[in-house]
C-alpha cells in the first residue's frame, strides 16, 4: 500500500503526513510528562520541606550532560540540513554525531545511578528521590528510543536517499522534531531537579 | 515547516543552528550560576524557569522550525498548551483547597 503525502503537502492541512502525525505524538508526550511534573508541583508544594538537588545530585556532571545533549540537537537539525544541501556523507557524520552524543548522555547518566545506588540511594529513599529516577528513567528510555530510530536513519534506513531522497529528507526531519522534544524535556528537567 | 527551497536560505539556517547552540550553552551555564546566588526560593525558581522558557523557545522555534511553521500545527499547540496548564494547575488548586500533603522527605 502506497502511504500518501510523504513528499508533497496534503492540501488542507498543508505539511506532509508523517509532520502532522509526529507533532499529535508529540502532543501525547507533553501530556506524558506533564503529568509527572504536576506529580512533582504537587508533592513538592504540599512538602514542608524539600531538599536541594544540588546537595544530593551532581551539579557539574547534570551541567556537562545538558551541554551533551544541546550539542546533539545541533548536529541533528544539521544532518538534515546536509540532505537539503545533497551531502549525504555530511549527513552520515552529523547523524553519527548526534548518536555518539546520545550514547555519551546514557553512559554519564548511567554512572550517575550507579553513584547513587553505591549509596544506597534509591527511589524508595525518599519522595524526591522516587521523582528524581521517574522523571530521568522515562527520559532515559525516550533517548534510547531516538537513539533506535537514528541509528535506522543512519545505517540501513538511510538506503532510501538513492530511491527517494525528498521522502528521506521529510524523514530525518520528524526524527529531528522527536529528538528536540527529547532536549527539550531535559532543558527543564535539569534545573528543576539538578538546581532547585 | 515552509522548507527553505535554495542553498543559499538552507546555509543561512544553518549560521542560525549555530547561533541557537552558542546561546543555549551560554543560558545553561547562566542557569547554572544563578542558582548560586542568595536569593529567596521563590526567586530561584523564577529565574531558573524563566531560562529554561527561554531555552526551550529557542530550541522549537529554530530547531524544531515553529518560526515558520503551518496553521495546523499551532492549532495542535494551542490544544496541547491549554491542557498541559490546566495539568500543572490542578495541584496547585488542590493544595489551596486541602492544604499541604504529609510530610515528605
Amino acid at each position: 500500500m502506497q502511504i500518501p503525502y510523504t513528499v508533497t503537502a496534503r492540501p488542507d492541512t498543508g505539511v506532509v503526513n508523517a509532520k502532522l502525525g509526529t507533532w499529535l505524538f508529540l502532543a501525547s508526550e507533553v501530556m506524558l510528562f506533564g503529568a509527572l511534573f504536576s506529580s512533582y508541583i504537587f508533592l513538592r508544594v504540599g512538602a514542608s520541606e524539600w531538599p536541594h538537588g544540588a546537595d544530593i545530585l551532581n551539579v557539574p556532571v547534570g551541567t556537562f550532560n545538558t551541554l551533551v545533549l544541546i550539542g546533539s540537537s545541533v548536529t541533528m537539525v544539521m544532518s538534515w540540513a546536509s540532505l537539503k544541501l545533497s551531502s549525504f556523507n555530511r549527513y552520515r557524520v552529523y547523524m553519527g554525531l548526534t548518536i555518539l552524543l546520545a550514547l555519551v548522555f546514557l553512559v554519564v547518566k548511567s554512572f550517575e545511578y550507579n553513584e547513587k545506588f553505591s549509596h544506597h540511594l534509591f527511589p524508595e529513599t525518599s519522595t524526591y528521590l522516587a521523582i528524581y529516577f521517574t522523571l530521568t528513567g522515562l527520559h532515559a528510555l525516550h533517548v534510547i528510543g531516538g537513539v533506535i530510530v537514528n541509528s535506522y536513519f543512519w545505517g540501513p534506513g538511510s538506503k532510501m536517499w538513492k530511491s527517494e531522497p525528498e521522502r528521506f529528507t521529510n524523514r530525518v526531519e520528524v526524527a529531528g522534531l522527536y529528538w528536540h522534544f527529547v532536549d527539550l524535556v531535559w532543558i527543564f528537567l535539569f534545573p528543576v531537579l539538578y538546581l532547585l | 515547516m515552509q522548507n527553505p527551497t535554495s542553498v543559499a536560505e538552507v546555509k543561512k539556517h544553518v549560521r542560525v543552528y549555530v547561533v541557537v547552540f552558542v546561546a543555549l550553552a551560554a543560558l545553561t551555564l547562566i542557569t547554572v550560576s544563578a542558582s548560586t546566588f542568595e536569593v529567596s526560593t521563590t526567586a530561584h525558581i523564577a529565574i531558573a524557569l524563566f531560562i529554561a522558557v527561554v531555552k526551550g523557545s529557542l530550541v522549537a522555534s529554530y530547531f524544531m522550525h515553529l518560526i515558520s511553521e503551518r496553521k495546523v500545527i499551532f492549532g495542535v499547540l494551542i490544544i496541547t498548551v491549554i491542557f498541559f496548564a490546566g495539568l500543572l494547575l490542578l495541584p496547585v488548586s488542590d493544595l489551596s483547597l486541602h492544604g499541604s500533603t504529609t510530610d515528605v522527605p
